[in-house]
């Protein structure tokens, strides 16, 4: 470090104290920024509160929409289902072997959990939600952690005011100071360094090394087969009567990306964030017994009504237009084109 | 690759075993027959091949090229078991199976927080704006009108190795230490955009920071000093000669050289200077280093001087039995250019100095060789590398000694192979 702070140093002087040649010369490449712009890119938000919008949100309301948008990754309260993120407890563990950081027990600034929620969650669905919605996300994760009573209302006014238990936690890298010191050359030893030399651990005690022929889970496997060969779509399972166009369904195939974090497809699909999509063309809405749907989709179901693919279009291009309340957070597909193959793909996925 | 987790599996994988077996058997044989003169002729010798008689390919076969089939196995590998979720992960560098010091884009690996995603050239656009005279966007054929530069930098996970640290656990240097690749970038300076958009406004560099993210869905933003940011970093928009490849940031990543690799921003959309860190959750909650009172180190940027013995190796077995070897590694410091490695056979009671297939770059990788004269008996293969600043690579005991158990990221310790009398080699610990 020391040496970069010098030579950052010698930068700073020789380039930015006075309006240096390097730095005043312009190529004229490039156009001003309209604020507009600026303003739907500008999200961060600075420990200092810097870039929080106006906005509020209860813990009561936030345990609702957690429960339907975030809860099947991290869990009810949080405490994180699987291999998935645990956003809540873990305080008194930091100073273990094996710390458990969470929002509560290490995040040092609540701005950051704000920051974090509107620009990235839910996974597969980025910047659905409202920033109110983000105000109460984030008061139930406080909540979740013990931070606030159940009665409590986030809002950009009082934000500022709330308490990270961990805050005080982190200090700016010291390597100059506690490492760089006893880590010399000079010091190496080439003659005579030790008398004894015994194993003290082995990887293979606990090998946790992939297997190299472990089949991958089907639908990897399927599509890394569908990348390379040709347009012929490899599916797990037989393809039954409903003839669909391999082509476009290969190209579906690259689109269901956008759908994975939260669709299975294939053989041994699972319900996930979604529910699984295999003969989902043609079925009834809500067609997975079982899966948690929400009201709109349940009351779909009973009126009758069926994935045909003009229905399908129309909730792919935009799913709140179709269901106001449907809990598949996603902001939809722009291009009919990429519709029109996913449901190709869809369609090649039977049963 | 977020935490360092122990899992205890039942079996062990048999096929490789069996096959690192076999092959260590017939190395063996091998070996004792090669002072002995060959006693039948070798038909690959004394017969006519096939390739030698017909033809090949024509030059239309293969638009562009991948590796031929008997080279499949080198390829990124990932670890289920490390993540939930193969979008929001990590695979490793074949490192074991790759020589020199450029790493392959195809075989580079890949870490994503929400997928690798596809940005045209046409779709991509570039802001920078906050403390500068005029905010500005750039296109991807605006970036091309700058001043060119071309630099070869290493980039490394702060997580690399990172599962090591409370013991020896994954059998393979792709595994312990594959979060790396080393291209050549073509692209521009940081400092020629922020120069063209003005950076009066931002008055004294020295307490400013400039906060980039990407286009993708995490948008994985990092706050990187202005000084750094005026110093050395890059944009980039071609590694190795050609695009960068869709998961390495296509058509535009970041390149900091010597910084852990979360820094180099992929799908770069964004650079606004400010005057405070953002603290973004990339920051706080990950690639900050937990210490044995549980105070965290954070802003812990720099990867110090690191090296390992690339082969022989747990996935490289030695197969050809007693006599000359060749050791190789590769070495790399992010505070500048390696100076010198060393080698042990013993486990750290003598060491030797590897030879340096070229001189130490700095923030790049080296390679290196010690070609010995195997007996054929056990070693414990260790390497260490030292830097420009007059660093020498620590041991894991001194680096625990420092920072604890409960650390993740910035590992650098030395690392034990035992290499056994059949060639074989395993991920260990010595005292
Ligand atoms: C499909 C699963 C899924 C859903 C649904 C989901 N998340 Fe996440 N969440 C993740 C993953 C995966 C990560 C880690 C991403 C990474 O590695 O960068 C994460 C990370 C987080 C983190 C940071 C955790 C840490 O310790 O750094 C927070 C906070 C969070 N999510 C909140 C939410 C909220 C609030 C919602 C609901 C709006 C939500 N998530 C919905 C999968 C999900
Ligand atoms: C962020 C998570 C998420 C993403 C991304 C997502 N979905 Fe969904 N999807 C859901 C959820 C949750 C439901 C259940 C909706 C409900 O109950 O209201 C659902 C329901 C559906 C249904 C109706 C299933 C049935 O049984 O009635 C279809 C069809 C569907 N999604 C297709 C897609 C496709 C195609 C994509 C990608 C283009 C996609 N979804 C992306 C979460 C997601």
């Amino acid at each position: 470090m020391s040496k970069y702070l010098k030579l950052a140093l010698v930068t700073a002087i020789t380039t930015g104290s006075l309006s240096a040649p390097v730095l005043a010369a312009g190529l004229g490449v490039g156009r001003a920024a309209l604020p507009e712009e600026i303003a739907a890119w500008d999200k961060d938000i600075a420990p200092d509160g810097t870039g929080l919008p106006v906005g509020s949100g209860s813990v009561e309301y936030g345990e609702e929409i957690f429960s339907e948008t975030c809860a099947s990754c991290h869990g009810e309260f949080a405490e994180g289902v699987d291999n998935w993120p645990t956003l809540s407890g873990g305080f008194g563990t930091l100073d273990r072997e094996d710390p458990v950081k969470t929002v509560g027990s290490y995040w040092p600034y609540l701005s950051t959990t704000y920051d974090y929620i509107r620009r990235s969650m839910p996974f597969g669905g980025a910047q659905t939600l409202s920033d109110d919605d983000v105000y109460a996300m984030v008061a139930y994760i406080l909540y979740s952690n013990d931070l606030v009573d159940d009665d409590f209302v986030l809002s950009n006014e009082n934000f500022l005011e709330v308490e990270m238990p961990n805050a005080g936690g982190f200090i700016v890298d010291d390597r100059v100071v506690t490492e760089y010191p006893h880590f010399t050359s000079e010091t190496a030893c080439y003659e005579d360094c030790k008398d004894t030399v015994e194993i003290t651990m082995r990887a293979a005690v606990l090998d946790v090394t992939p297997i190299e022929d472990t089949p991958e889970p089907v639908i990897e496997a399927t599509q890394e087969a569908a990348v390379e060969a040709a347009p012929v779509v490899e599916t797990p399972t037989t393809v039954t009567a409903a003839a669909f166009d391999a082509d476009l369904a290969a190209k579906g195939e690259k689109v269901f990306k956008k759908c994975k974090a939260c669709h299975q497809v294939g053989e041994g699909a699972k319900n996930r964030v979604g529910p699984m999509l295999n003969g989902v063309v043609g079925a009834s809405v809500a067609h997975v017994d079982g899966f948690k749907y929400s009201n709109d989709l349940l009351a779909a179901k009973d009126a009758g009504r069926v994935w045909d693919e003009a229905l399908i279009s129309e909730f792919l291009a935009k799913p709140k237009s179709v269901f106001k309340k449907t809990k598949m957070s996603f902001a939809g597909l722009k291009k009919d084109s990429e519709i029109a193959a996913v449901i190709e793909y869809l369609k090649s996925v039977s049963q | 690759m977020t935490d360092k987790r122990i899992k205890t599996k039942q079996t062990h994988p048999p096929s490789r075993r069996a096959f690192l077996r076999g092959a260590a058997a017939t190395g063996a044989g091998l070996a004792a027959s090669a002072a002995s003169a060959q006693t039948a002729p070798d038909p690959l010798i004394t017969e006519v091949q096939d390739w030698a008689s017909g033809t090949g390919d024509g030059v239309d076969a293969t638009p562009y090229g991948l590796p031929i089939e008997f080279e499949s196995d080198v390829i990124r590998r990932n670890v289920a078991w490390l993540t939930a979720d193969t979008i929001s992960s990590i695979n490793f560098t074949p490192i074991h199976a790759l020589d020199g010091t450029i790493t392959p884009q195809g075989c580079a690996f890949e870490r994503h927080h929400s997928g690798a995603i596809e940005l045209s050239k046409s779709d991509y656009r570039l802001m920078i704006h906050g403390l500068v005279d005029t905010p500005l966007v750039f296109t991807y054929a605006d970036l091309e009108r700058f001043p060119r530069i071309n630099k070869t930098f290493f980039l490394e996970c702060a997580a690399n190795t990172g599962m090591e640290w409370a013991g020896a656990q994954l059998n393979g240097a792709q595994f312990t230490h594959g979060m790396i690749h080393n291209m050549e970038y073509s692209g521009v300076s940081l400092r020629s955009l922020l120069s063209e958009a003005g950076l009066s406004a931002a008055g004294d560099f020295k307490d400013k920071w400039v906060y980039v993210e990407g286009a993708d869905a995490s948008s994985n933003g990092r706050s990187i000093p202005l000084e750094k940011a005026l110093d050395d970093v890059m944009i980039a928009f071609k590694a190795n000669g050609e695009a960068l490849r869709k998961e390495h940031g296509y058509p535009v990543r970041l390149v900091v050289p010597g910084w852990e690799g979360n820094m180099w921003v992929k799908w770069l959309r964004r650079i606004e200077i400010t005057d405070q860190a953002i603290e973004s959750r990339e920051e706080t909650s990950k690639y900050t280093d937990t210490l044995e009172d549980g105070t965290a180190r954070k802003w812990t940027w720099v990867m110090d001087a690191k090296s390992v013995v690339t082969s022989p190796s747990p996935q490289a077995p030695i197969t050809h039995g007693k006599g000359p070897l060749v050791i190789t590694g590769l070495a790399w410091s992010g505070r500048g250019a390696i100076t010198g490695v060393d080698v042990t056979i013993d486990g750290g009671k003598t060491w030797q100095k590897a030879r340096l297939a070229a001189p130490g770059q700095p923030m790049a990788l080296t390679r290196f060789y010690l070609d010995i004269d195997w007996d054929g008996s056990e070693m414990y293969l260790q390497s260490r590398a030292h830097d420009d600043t007059g660093y020498v690579q620590p041991t894991k005991t001194q680096l625990r000694e420092v920072r604890g158990l409960n650390s993740v990221y910035h590992n650098n310790c030395i690392q034990t192979w035992w290499v056994k009398k059949n060639g074989e080699a395993e991920n260990v610990e010595v005292s």
